[in-house]
Formats: structure tokens, C-alpha cells, sequence
């Protein structure tokens, strides 16, 4: 590592914050560019479970929310896509590594849902879990990609509430309304404990190396941890996990997470991950026409 | 295409800050993303969209005549200070 290099590396780990128009050490550029494509494509792939949901919404009032949420959520992969193109890498580029498989998207958007129960459930704890990931953020060391979330982390927390609202009509509904439910946390437990990744210490993560991550991993997951399960149970929902609990110290413990599951979904080999990525590549292909417009005007 | 920063403003009175950028093929496209994605919640009194390239940036800050005197952090009082409270105790206040 060069002397510029140590010297960058030493002003973000002493919390320092870059603009796109500094100076960036050329692996600094690819680690945010892999990272913010990650998070833009996982904004984008993760509408399609729920969008499957806005014409089988069971009220008006639960369609429409759904459909803001959507809207939102394809906002927030305009933002971070935006930001990724000013690192350098084209708007195509990031489409065609998304639809070879070359780029990834989060594990939890590769599943099916079943039922009314899974929307909820992704609502409230997928988009929980997710936006523990995105608040660390906002002290990412490249500063244009930390502004960003401020609005991004405004958003999540009106999809976090309507995911509440969702699940808590349910739960105060009828016995198979909280029988679809609890299917659904059966369902959707192992893709959330395995949403924040293995537990590597974050000192071996170069994303925590070069602070784009403002956390580790395990952190991540136990801040979900504390932060959920207590609002899980009172409820009277059952977390399917005979080993989860929480120590005098504060710490949870849970049965290890299938980490072979996690690498195989985001791999391209998840129940959806083919059916969804078809999805896009048709859209992205029947709507060319707008892009070439546009282009054109 | 071309790229503008978009500033945003909260509410009336409050400095505009930057928020992001749009890509537009003009100021007619970027006027209708930029509402859509900085102020369909009522989030913003006011946005401006800048065109990137008509921003003048200054990051460089020479400082080669020392013009510390021009600012707070440019005095430093505190061992003058002792001194002199020490001198007005000592023998030549007793002289006085």
C-alpha cells in the first residue's frame, strides 16, 4: 500500500467522509461500487415479492400503501444507482452484471410468498433487519452515498410501521388470520438470520476495513435481535428457534444459521432467484423504448 | 445527458443542502425526477437543480502569509495571561 493509500485509509478509519470529487485509492472505488450496486439491485429486486401482492391486496387502503411502498423502494435504487454511476460504472453495466448473475441481491428477496402473512412479515422484519444495515450507513465514509440515505432511512420507517399496522391487524383478527402469520415467521426466520451475513469479525471485512460499513456483521444481526424479538413475542408469536435467548450479557444465542443456504440463494440458486431476474430482464426489455426516448429528447 | 446536483430545502428560511443528483437529458426531465424523488412526501419547501458542470469548486485552501491573526484560533492567550497575573502579585506590586 502506498503512502496516499495509508494515508486515506488512516482518515476514514479516524472517521473521516470523501466526496466524489476527491482523490479515491482504486480498491476503496471498486469495494463502494460492489457494495452500492449490491444494495441498488436489492432495492430494485426486492419490490417483486410485493408488487406479486398489489392486486391481491386485501383492502383499497392496503393497496395503495403497498404500491407507495413499491414506488419508494424503486426510488431508493435511483438514488444509489445514481451514486454508483458517479464511481464509474454505467447504469447498463449494473443491469447486465445483475441479469448474468455476476452482480448479487440480497438473500431474502429470492423467496416466494406464499401469503397475506408474508407481506406483513417482510414489512415489518425484513424491512427491520434492513434498515439496521442502512442507518449504519450514514456514517459511511464516502459522504455522497451516506446524504442519500438520510431520505432512504425516513422512507424505511413508514414501510416499518405499515408492515406493524399489517401484521397487528392480523394478530388481532381471527385464528387463521394469526395462523397465516406465524406460517409466515416459520417461513421467513432462517432468510433473516442469515439476512446480515456470516459473523467474520469486521475487522477481516474490507467493507468495515475501509468504513463503508460503520458495523459488523454479528452487531448487526444482535441489534435486529434485541430490537425485534422481544416485540415478536409479545405478540404471542413463536420464534422457530428452540435455541434463541438472551444472556444476563445482553448477547443472543441462536442455532447457527445455514450458511451453505445463504451462499447457494445469492448465488442465482434461490427458490426465485431465475422467475424474478426473468422478470426484470423482460421489463428492462419491453420499457428500452422509454429509455431510448428519453435519450433522445 | 447530463447530471444535476440537487439541493434541497426543508422548510422556508433553512439553508438549501446538497441531497443527490439526477441524470436528465434536460432541465425539463430532471424538474419532473427531481420532484419525484426529493419532494413527493412534502419533505422539501424548495429544491435547486445545478447542471454539475456549472459548479466552481473550491477545496484548496492556500494559506502561505500566515493569516492566523484574522481569526479566534490565531491568539493565544493563555500562558500571556499567567504571566502577567503572576507579574501584578509579584514584587512589583508591592512596590506600587
Amino acid at each position: 500500500m502506498d503512502a496516499r493509500t495509508q494515508e486515506f485509509l488512516a482518515y476514514v478509519q479516524d472517521g473521516g467522509q470523501v466526496e466524489a470529487t476527491d482523490w479515491l485509492p482504486e480498491e476503496y472505488r471498486q469495494k463502494l461500487i460492489k457494495f452500492i450496486e449490491m444494495h441498488g439491485n436489492s432495492e430494485l429486486m426486492g419490490v417483486l415479492p410485493e408488487r406479486e401482492w398489489i392486486l391481491k391486496a386485501p383492502t383499497l387502503q392496503r393497496k395503495l400503501a403497498l404500491t407507495a411502498k413499491v414506488q419508494d423502494e424503486v426510488g431508493h435504487a435511483q438514488l444509489i444507482y445514481r451514486v454508483a454511476e458517479d464511481l464509474g460504472k454505467p447504469r447498463e453495466e449494473i443491469f447486465a452484471d445483475l441479469l448474468s448473475g455476476k452482480a448479487k441481491f440480497h438473500n431474502v428477496f429470492h423467496y416466494p410468498t406464499k401469503s397475506w402473512g408474508d407481506v406483513g412479515v417482510i414489512a415489518w422484519l425484513v424491512d427491520a433487519a434492513a434498515i439496521i444495515s442502512q442507518k449504519a450507513l450514514l456514517k459511511c465514509s464516502y459522504a455522497p452515498y451516506a446524504r442519500i440515505m438520510k431520505k432512504i432511512c425516513w422512507e424505511e420507517s413508514f414501510h416499518i410501521l405499515h408492515g406493524r399496522d399489517v401484521i397487528l391487524a392480523m394478530m388481532t383478527g381471527t385464528d387463521s388470520q394469526r395462523a397465516l402469520v406465524q406460517e409466515a415467521l416459520d417461513r421467513w426466520w432462517a432468510p433473516l438470520m442469515q439476512f446480515h451475513g456470516n459473523p467474520i469479525p469486521r475487522d477481516e471485512d474490507p467493507m468495515w476495513l475501509w468504513r463503508i460499513k460503520s458495523q459488523g456483521n454479528e452487531e448487526a444481526r444482535q441489534q435486529f435481535l434485541e430490537g425485534y424479538v422481544p416485540q415478536i413475542w409479545e405478540l404471542g408469536l413463536t420464534v422457530p428457534d428452540p435455541n434463541l435467548r438472551r444472556g444476563d450479557d445482553g448477547v443472543w444465542t441462536y442455532s447457527e444459521p445455514d450458511w451453505d443456504e445463504l451462499k447457494s440463494v445469492v448465488t442465482g440458486h434461490g427458490p426465485r432467484s431465475q422467475e424474478r431476474l426473468a422478470f426484470r430482464a423482460r421489463f428492462l426489455e419491453q420499457e428500452k423504448w422509454v429509455r431510448d426516448t428519453v435519450l433522445a429528447a | 445527458m447530463t447530471v444535476f446536483e440537487v439541493f434541497r430545502q426543508e422548510r422556508k428560511g433553512q439553508p438549501f443542502a446538497h441531497a443527490g443528483s439526477v441524470e436528465a437529458p434536460d432541465a425539463a426531465f430532471a424538474d419532473a425526477w427531481a420532484r419525484e424523488q426529493y419532494g413527493r412526501r412534502g419533505e422539501s419547501a424548495a429544491l435547486w437543480l445545478v447542471p454539475r458542470g456549472s459548479i466552481h469548486a473550491i477545496t484548496d485552501w492556500a494559506d502561505e502569509f500566515d493569516l492566523k491573526y484574522r481569526r479566534v484560533d490565531g491568539y493565544s492567550i493563555k500562558a500571556r495571561l499567567k504571566e502577567a497575573r503572576e507579574r501584578a502579585l509579584g514584587p512589583a506590586a508591592e512596590s506600587r
